[in-house]
């Protein structure tokens, strides 16, 4: 079985400033993915690279066992909805759906059509005039239309109010259970995520930290906390992913597939968000209180 | 792809086909008068016995006319088409695409930019020369009769103004704009930077590239009084410090004079100084100063664009326009494909 996505040393440079820096990730189908990183940290640009909008610098990737922007025919397997999901301001809600018939060969009227029906919008509205939910739910609609196999959403919610993001997402939820599409959706916050996704990325400073099934990884990662020691005082086997330390108490966030059974140590079990905290901080420049700040 | 392009497009292409159409109904309808008069006046009869009395009661009462404040009309047309199409057209066309991000919505859907951008060209290209033709047809046909009586067809502004090159401008202009909004990627500094370019290529072509698009044409003899309206010399001025400024007539009528003097023997222009005797105020009229400078031995040097090569200048013309739009269209396939991924 292809997977969704496959990248091998997968590099893009704007000029000099480097957005992806050699990544090498495999994502399966069939899964809910996280794509979880702080701004900047180059999710738009993977998620880009990944629907074939921008090319590698070096490295490469393969979408659905393909490289991306190679024909009409592998773009219309992906679904995309950029950032801030742009449409045309000018153009109504039966406009945009008569750009993606005119311009996708798969297209699925009916089922773009019940689902501006499901929401509640008037196809009359011009795409300029709706609120940023309806917005969102218009590019989504647009992209789903497509009938794709893997959908790709660059921080569809960032722009959405929680009561919006919620109904957003839950929909998104049914059609991909319905379909059997995999999905990517991006986020810098991880609790848009939590509930959602089942496979995890993480991304910091252009650079893949973390990537795997999410309870794989929960059950691989301890918080553990005792009288101070050193990291280099654990058994082997056990990576120190962060440490804090205080006069006389330690606490690591620490990778092991073997259970930790040292008396020592107090250990317990990671939260989702606790575990995307720890990568990000670790990776040094993230002050943990922007991650934590669409927590609630 | 058509649809959306021309959902997109239809509002600009309505202003302009709505000021194409406003100048070409004026035209239209002034037209009977100027060719009432063009008759009355046996301009319209005459062939190679015009007599310079003919054009000039021509061109006097044609001042009368609606029709001249149009003939004028016509020029501005012409020469701003290109940069309304340039400026509204070509300029936000992919820059608005850019600026406003949906260049991510459309790309992602089912059809490669290059067929996107391909067909926003072709588009655009081919609305901006059929505009710029009907009017070019129809200014070019407007003004017939005030082109005869002036019998300068070939000179730098009227040349621009008619026949087919006004088409292959247009095609330019638009084109032009594209490539700049594609790489400036903001749509008013690309209307900016659209503007002046196609303002400086109005200026340069016709100052420097026209006036060698065939060889010019080279013409020296022994310097002549050519009869005219006012003297045999097309201008004889003298000057407080003694100089005299000579520009002899150029028997090719219709021609475009690119360089035009009188010259001394070892091929330096003449210019004096004059013989007080016979020039100047006390000296007895410019009749005895010209026969003065006729006995000077003098020749004449110039070099000059013949009436005949009108229509082989604007194919010319014509053809390395479009090639130069060409190549610009190439260029902003290139951009939109590579440096935009």
């Amino acid at each position: 079985m292809t997977d969704a996505i496959a990248t091998t040393g997968l590099t893009k440079n704007y000029g000099r400033k480097t957005a992806l820096n050699d990544c090498t990730l495999t994502v399966p189908t069939g899964r809910i993915v996280g794509l979880v990183g702080p701004n900047g940290a180059g999710k738009s640009t993977l998620l880009q690279l990944a629907c074939g909008l921008l090319r590698p610098t070096t490295g490469s990737i393969e979408v659905l066992g393909e490289r991306p922007g190679n024909g009409p025919e592998h773009t219309a397997r992906i679904g995309f909805v950029a950032q801030d999901t742009p449409t045309y301001a000018h153009l109504s809600i039966a406009e945009h759906l008569r750009l993606g018939r005119a311009l996708n060969r798969g297209w699925d009227d009916a089922l773009a059509r019940e689902r501006i029906e499901q929401l509640g919008l008037d196809p009359a509205q011009r795409a300029g005039k709706l609120s940023g939910g309806q917005r969102s739910q218009l590019a989504l609609t647009l992209a789903v239309a497509k009938r794709p196999e893997l959908l790709l959403l660059d921080e569809p919610v960032a722009a959405l109010d929680p009561l919006a993001r919620r109904e957003f997402l839950q929909g998104l939820m049914e059609h991909t259970a319905e379909h059997g599409t995999s999905l990517v959706l991006s986020s810098h916050l991880i609790a848009d995520l939590e509930r959602t996704c089942d496979y995890l990325v993480v991304l910091v400073d252009s650079r893949i930290r973390l990537a795997g099934d999410v309870e794989e990884l929960l059950a691989q990662h301890h918080r553990v906390t005792g009288a101070r020691r050193e990291a280099s005082s654990l058994p082997s086997g056990h990576e120190v992913v962060y440490q804090s330390h205080t006069g006389k108490q330690s606490t690591m966030i620490v990778r092991s597939s073997a259970p930790i059974e040292d008396p020592w140590w107090t250990v317990e079990q990671l939260s989702m968000e606790d575990l995307v905290l720890a990568y990000m901080t670790e990776a040094g420049r993230i002050a943990p209180a922007r991650v934590l700040e669409g927590h609630r | 792809m058509t649809w959306l392009t021309w959902r997109q497009f239809r509002t600009p292409v309505g202003l302009v086909t709505g000021m194409v159409a406003l100048v070409v109904v004026a035209l239209v309808v002034a037209r009977p008068a100027l060719m009432d008069l063009y008759r009355s006046t046996g301009l319209a009869s005459c062939t190679t016995d015009c007599t310079q009395e003919q054009v000039r009661d021509f061109l006097l009462r044609a001042d009368d006319l609606a029709a001249k404040p149009l003939f004028w009309a016509g020029f501005a047309a012409i020469y701003l088409i290109p940069a309304i199409i340039g400026i509204f057209w070509g300029a936000p066309m992919v820059a608005r695409e850019l600026e406003s991000g949906t260049f991510r919505l459309v790309w992602s859907q089912g059809i490669t930019r290059s067929r996107w951008l391909a067909v926003k060209l072709l588009a655009g290209a081919g609305a901006a020369m059929l505009a710029a033709g009907l009017l070019s047809l129809a200014v070019t046909w407007f003004s017939v009769p005030f082109d005869r009586a002036n019998d300068n067809r070939l000179i730098a502004e009227v040349f621009g103004a008619r026949g087919i090159v006004p088409i292959a401008y247009a095609a330019l202009a638009f084109v032009l704009g594209v490539l700049i909004g594609t790489v400036l990627r903001r749509t008013v500094p690309a209307m900016a930077v659209t503007l002046i370019l196609i303002a400086t290529v109005q200026v340069v072509m016709p100052t420097l590239v026209r006036p060698n698009l065939i060889p010019p044409k080279h013409y020296t003899g022994a310097l002549v009084a050519q009869t005219g309206l006012d003297g045999g010399f097309e201008e004889l001025m003298m000057s407080g410090d003694g100089s005299l400024h000579v520009i002899p007539r150029l028997a090719e009528p219709g021609a475009w004079v690119l360089s035009n003097r009188a010259v001394k023997a070892d091929g330096s222009t003449f210019t004096g100084p004059y013989d007080p005797a016979f020039c100047g105020r006390d000296a007895g009229g410019p009749r005895r100063c010209e026969e003065w400078v006729l006995s000077q031995n003098l020749h004449q040097d110039a070099k000059f664009q013949p009436a005949s090569r009108f229509w082989p200048l604007q194919w010319i013309e014509t053809a390395l326009i479009l090639v130069v739009s060409a190549l610009l269209a190439a260029l902003t396939f290139w951009w939109v494909r590579r440096r935009l991924s």
